[in-house]
């Protein structure tokens, strides 16, 4: 029995690395769709280069946002400074599932912004003019991996240890 | 901070002054030529296909010779000379290159044929070094490929495929036909693919050998060539060598022509110019002795063309109004501050006719947002520096560029001014440096708070902003409500949902839910309670039976109404994706630290402070540039989607008058 009451820490290393690792996982598979259309575009017109490239690094935001959770775990947890705190299983489990929000949403809003972001690419190759309206449309997306990170962030901050 | 009113200005001249009137007019670029006179008997119009395919050939030629000086002899320039914007040139200059041009065109035009020449020569050079190659295994035979042989000996001259060897040709031979022995084998030289070989046989015999050996694989030669192999190789190195020198000759020639760039330039203006003028002249309605121009132009810009061409010529020039019907294009005018984001609401879409122009009201939010989202006084101070620099150092850049910029700049001040109430400097560089290297943490205390400390304060303040900047929205809504003269309208969707949403807001602070969020309580008195809930229930009711006010079936109506007071969810989301000011502005704070942490990490001494300075650069341009393109899309967003869609239609055509399309300079105006 002893060795599961000690898993505190654990989890809540695990809820860090979730939020890390899918999240960031969500971020490499979208801006790797929308760099495949973007290299598609500058094989034909390179002076479309920045505004693509630009396109190509929204849907990179989510991983980022795993990360902002992940530290804040971490520091939270205390891993960072040295000293681990004491962590018992409730709590270790509970930063495990305020970590979640960002790693799941992070991981499928990533992949989709890709998608729309590659399609805004093909706005872009069309009518360089409206890329105002073109980069609209994947930030729609990320509303909702804010959303998540909004949630995550509270929790995690709201966990007392 | 308005949309300029338009008016339409026609011009009836005689035909003498055509030309002149025509050019006073492009040059002034204030008028956008659009006519409404029909076809009949008595204007007919110019074809000017010809003479605008032409100018146009011409000005693409001078482009192309441009093109060409560019890759021989490039010019100097660093990578921000896309900033530095069109060259002003004199008039004058101007005149004297129009009045060469012929003389330009015709050096154009041996640029052009120089590069021709050089892109053939350089066809040939390949063409002969594919021969040399086909050539090279044969190098070691000391006769012509197809010498005759002599009066009894013929002379087989080819390859067979694979790694054979002489006994094994021979063995072929004699396996394909064994009466067959007066055969000599010479093997010229062989590689992995295939042998190259001479082979002599009786004359006789020469047809049955060939046979022989084409049963195994021998093929001749496609090439074959009355020379000597290695003699040939060395006359098409020479012509190789001698093509050599011609393309080098082209392009010295070509280098030499690098002065003339700046003629090559304005000729190519000069063409483009014509070519736009043509294509005006081709629309224009003309009698016999007149013609008519007619556009739209601001009312600001009339006295001038009325003094510019009225004054000069003999002619009627004809101001009015706008029809109702008539949409003409939008030109915006604001303060210098507000007209930095003018690009913004062009993206978006001009306002259309008699619409609000959103850009004063939307230049101040804009440009809080973006300071809050990206919230580091640092980064805020190198936006707002590098901005400044460029538009003092580039004063000649294009004008959208120049407005983005000036934008960006007064982002970096905004940007400036939150770091400094939140107390991020490239997050927390200040605090871990001199605890690293000096042993004591130095603390720049905020002014304000820390969000990382206190993120749900944040959270209150940005929903806050959010509402305010909803309400705002809805006022303006209302504002044109009111313009319009529909009270009714005013009343419906605009002062009831003010009531509805103020009335749901004050039952809302109160509430244990609130509290627990902003960790604080609010007391109302019960007076204010009841308000509340008056408001609300005043709005809720109203919408639900004004809001489909516009049909007669009384259940479809509530129906219509029930659906509009459904739309408080899309108010709820709404406001909660102002939260993300709070997200941003954290992510900048949060990874800046990442990055100081890891360069803290590395050592100390010397080299730790060296290594604490490569990773702190490299880090925080990273983390400056993601969060600067995060903060520019996501003020954006809460522009576009959030505050337009309360009052903001656009689709207003952009004012595009009849001016002088340049591509190169810019000419200097005439002093009237």
């Amino acid at each position: 029995m002893s060795i599961w009451s000690d898993l505190g820490i654990v989890y809540a290393l695990l809820g860090a690395a979730v939020a890390v690792f899918l999240a960031g996982a969500g971020s490499a598979i979208g801006v790797g769709i929308a760099g495949q259309a973007a290299s598609g575009v500058v094989t034909e017109d390179p002076s479309k280069f920045a505004k693509v490239l630009i396109m190509q690094l929204l849907p990179g935001t989510q991983g980022i946002y795993g990360l902002l959770v992940g530290f804040i775990t971490l520091s939270k947890i205390g891993l960072l400074g040295g000293g681990a705190a004491d962590i018992s299983v409730t709590t270790g489990l509970l930063i495990l599932a305020a970590c979640m929000p960002i790693g799941i949403v992070g991981l499928i809003s990533g992949k989709y912004q890709g998608k729309t972001s590659a399609a805004a690419i093909g706005i872009i190759a069309k009518k360089p003019d409206q890329f105002g309206k073109a980069m609209l449309f994947p930030a729609m997306v990320e509303t909702y991996a804010i959303l998540a990170l909004l949630i995550s962030i509270l929790s995690v901050t709201a966990i007392s240890i | 901070m308005a949309v300029l009113q338009m008016q339409r200005i026609s011009i009836c001249a005689l035909k003498k002054d055509r030309k002149a009137i025509l050019e006073k007019v492009q040059s002034m670029g204030a008028i956008e030529i659009n006519h409404v006179v029909e076809d009949d008997e008595a204007f007919g119009r110019m074809d000017t296909m010809n003479a605008r395919q032409s100018f146009d050939k011409k000005a693409q030629l001078a482009d192309q010779a441009l093109a060409v000086l560019g890759t021989y002899a490039p010019e100097k320039s660093s990578m921000l000379s896309s900033l530095e914007g069109k060259r002003l040139v004199e008039q004058e200059m101007f005149s004297k290159a129009a009045a060469n041009k012929e003389k330009i065109i015709a050096t154009a035009n041996r640029l052009v044929g120089c590069n021709k020449e050089i892109a053939e020569s350089k066809a040939n050079i390949l063409k002969l070094e594919n021969q040399i190659e086909s050539l090279t295994p044969w190098l070691a035979l000391d006769v012509p490929m197809n010498h005759p042989g002599t009066d009894n000996v013929a002379m087989l001259v080819g390859m067979m495929p694979g790694e054979l060897t002489l006994e094994g040709i021979y063995a072929e031979i004699a396996k394909q036909n064994p009466e067959l022995d007066a055969v000599d084998v010479h093997i010229i030289a062989s590689d992995r693919d295939a042998v190259y070989l001479t082979v002599f046989c009786l004359k006789a015999e020469e047809d049955a050998v060939e046979e022989a050996l084409r049963s195994a694989g021998f093929a001749r030669p496609s090439q074959v060539t009355d020379k000597i192999p290695a003699q040939l190789k060395a006359e098409l190195e020479a012509e190789i060598l001698k093509l050599n020198k011609k393309i080098e000759k082209k392009e010295t020639e070509i280098a030499g022509c690098a002065d003339r760039r700046e003629e090559l330039k304005l000729i190519s203006d000069y063409f483009r110019i014509r070519s736009e003028k043509y294509e005006v002249l081709g629309t224009l309605p003309q009698s016999q002795r007149t013609f008519i121009m007619s556009g739209y132009t601001t009312a600001e810009a009339v006295p001038a063309v009325l003094k510019a061409v009225g004054d000069k010529y003999d002619c009627v020039i004809d101001v009015e109004d706008l029809k109702e019907d008539e949409e003409p294009p939008t030109v915006l005018k604001n303060n210098s501050f507000s007209s930095s984001v003018e690009g913004v609401v062009a993206s978006y879409g001009l306002p259309h006719k008699g619409e609000f122009d959103p850009t004063t009201i939307m230049s101040f939010f804009y440009v809080f947002f973006f300071g809050l989202m990206l919230s580091d006084a640092a980064y805020g101070a190198i936006m707002a520096i590098v901005c400044f620099v460029l538009l003092r150092k580039y004063p000649r850049m294009s004008e959208g560029m120049h407005k983005s910029i000036k934008m960006f700049m007064f982002c970096g001040i905004s940007t400036l001014f939150w770091g400094v109430l939140f107390g991020g400097y490239f997050g927390d560089v200040i605090p871990v440096f001199s605890e690293k290297f000096f042993g004591t943490a130095v603390n720049i205390k905020e002014l304000w708070f820390v969000p990382l400390n206190d993120p749900m304060r944040l959270l209150i303040y940005s929903m806050l902003f959010g509402v305010i900047h909803l309400f705002i929205g809805l006022g303006i809504k209302g504002y044109m409500c009111l313009k319009d003269g529909k009270v009714l309208d005013f009343f419906c969707d605009v002062v009831l949902w003010y009531a509805f949403l103020t009335g749901l807001i004050l039952m809302l602070l109160p509430s244990d839910i609130f509290a627990s969020i902003a960790q604080a309580e609010i007391q109302f008195p019960p007076a204010v309670n009841t308000l509340a809930k008056a408001l609300a229930i005043i709005g809720a009711v109203g919408l639900l039976l004004m809001s489909g006010r516009s049909s007669k079936n009384p259940a479809l109506r509530i129906a219509l109404g029930a659906y509009d007071l459904y739309n408080i969810t899309g108010w709820l989301s709404d406001v909660l994706s102002y939260s993300r000011l709070l997200a941003l502005g954290l992510a900048t704070g949060v990874i800046a630290s990442v990055v100081n942490q890891m360069a803290s990490m590395i050592g100390s001494g010397v080299i730790g402070v060296i290594a604490f300075v490569i990773v702190f650069i490299v880090g925080h341009t990273l983390n400056m540039a993601i969060n600067l393109l995060g903060a520019y899309v996501h003020t954006n967003r809460l522009q576009f989607v959030e505050f337009f869609s309360k009052f903001y239609e656009g689709g207003g055509k952009p004012f595009e008058p009849f001016h002088s399309d340049t591509k190169y300079v810019d000419i200097k105006e005439e002093t009237l």
